[in-house]
């Protein structure tokens, strides 16, 4: 019976599917229930903080002043045909801060720090250290996966200010230092666009879901791989995949909520 | 506990992340030229707005004074009600004209301040007596085209 085969196959999925999601959501419950013991030991969020913040800092810096030197051709480009070249800085300042900077920034950290997360706890647990932790009633979500977490947490939106930043910088090279935009109207018309609350602030709390998304997402799939090293290569696979998808999601979610109109 | 160079690391990159926040609020953004001084409210009719916005500037021979804070419908009068906080160290006579002017072809409106040469000052609640509404780019180009007609 093919049909009933075939049925069998989708139920299976299915049913494993939400099996996974709900496995998740307590995963992430009892993440942040033992986030206050990690809270306390900070030093395992500040060593966390070097491994996937300090060591994002290069791409992050180098991607957002050639994003921003992109930027500013391409809108040269355009504005020169309108003969407002002057608007150039807002134009750079507000694509930066408002998209860019958040949306790069994390789908960078994500292929960065969040692979590296899910393939060391996937290895973690595929030698079996984890394991060894519950033996000596460590518990491994409050030692491995909290501070992880936090450390992600807080440094999404530092590196996607730096990225946003280190880009109207690269914007500002090509605008006014090659190509000879008048200094005064690029900073000024950026600043007269730009509103701290709405387009900064907003900027900050998109950085700061995403970082939410992805560490928890490279988390949970690290926790998760099956213990071998095809399962821990897999799992490595599909944080990348997954949380860029959740980080453009929820993009248009946020933005859709941050910027109706008006 | 001891300090370690992982330390210094983690520290100096949370203080590029803050400074980078900085620099977007003030550099980038405009919070430096919210005044953080005090503030007193005016008030003024216009005809039309045109595409006047709240937090538009208010500007008096060029500089920055004030913002547009809120814009209403008045409708005793159906015209629109545009409130704006101005700084306390600027005071305008009570004859000030108030116009709604746009910075460049296609830049962005903003009301411009001509003071008169009243001896009292406007304080805080008062309204503008005389104000000339936006220019409406489409309201020209029918006068223009109807006045043309005529002459022929």
């Amino acid at each position: 019976m093919p049909i009933a085969k075939s049925l069998r196959t989708i139920g299976h999925r299915v049913i494993n599917a939400v099996w996974r999601i709900g496995f998740a959501a307590r995963f992430f419950v009892m993440t942040l229930f033992y986030s206050g013991t990690s809270f306390r030991r900070f030093r395992l969020i500040v060593k966390e903080m070097f491994s996937s913040g300090v060591m994002s800092l290069i791409i992050i810096l180098v991607a957002g002043m050639f994003v921003g030197m992109v930027l500013g051709l391409q809108g040269y480009e355009t504005l020169k045909r309108y003969g407002s070249e002057s608007a150039l800085g807002s134009l750079v300042a507000l694509s930066l801060v408002r998209e860019l900077g958040p949306v790069l920034a994390a789908l960078l950290f994500a292929s960065r720090a969040g692979s590296a997360m899910t393939a060391e706890i996937g290895l973690m647990k595929a030698t079996e250290q984890i394991a060894a932790m519950e033996m000596m009633a460590v518990n491994p979500v409050a030692r491995v996966v909290a501070p992880r977490f936090w450390a992600g947490v807080i440094s999404m939106p530092l590196l996607a200010a730096m990225f946003s930043a280190m880009g109207v910088f690269g914007g500002y090279v090509v605008g006014v230092v090659v190509i000879g935009v008048d200094e005064g109207s690029f900073w000024s018309q950026m600043q007269s666009s730009v509103d701290f609350q709405h387009d900064v602030l907003n900027g900050v709390i998109k950085s700061l879901v995403f970082g939410l998304a992805v560490t928890a997402i490279a988390l949970f799939e690290g926790y998760d791989a099956p213990p071998t090293a095809e399962g821990v290569s897999g799992a490595t696979t599909r944080t990348v995949v997954e949380s860029s998808l959740a980080i453009l999601m929820l993009d248009f979610i946020l933005t859709a909520f941050m910027f109706q109109g008006a | 506990m001891e300090r370690t160079t992982l330390d210094l690391w983690v520290g100096a990159f949370v203080v590029a992340g803050i400074g980078a926040l900085v620099v977007l609020a003030l550099k980038v953004g405009n919070l430096s030229t919210y005044n953080v001084s005090e503030s007193y409210q005016l008030q003024a009719h216009f005809t039309n707005v045109g595409g006047l916005k709240p937090t538009a500037s208010v500007r008096s021979a060029g500089v920055l004074v004030g913002r547009v804070t809120n814009i209403v419908l008045d409708t005793n009068l159906y015209e629109a009600r545009v409130t704006m906080s101005i700084d306390k160290r600027y005071q305008f006579p009570t004859d000030t004209f108030a116009n709604i002017l746009t910075s460049g072809l296609l830049g962005e409106q903003y009301i411009g301040l001509m003071p008169g040469g009243d001896d009292k000052m406007l304080q805080n609640g008062d309204e503008f007596k005389k104000t000339q509404s936006a220019i409406v780019l489409e309201d020209l180009i029918g006068k223009f085209f109807t006045s043309s007609v005529d002459a022929k």
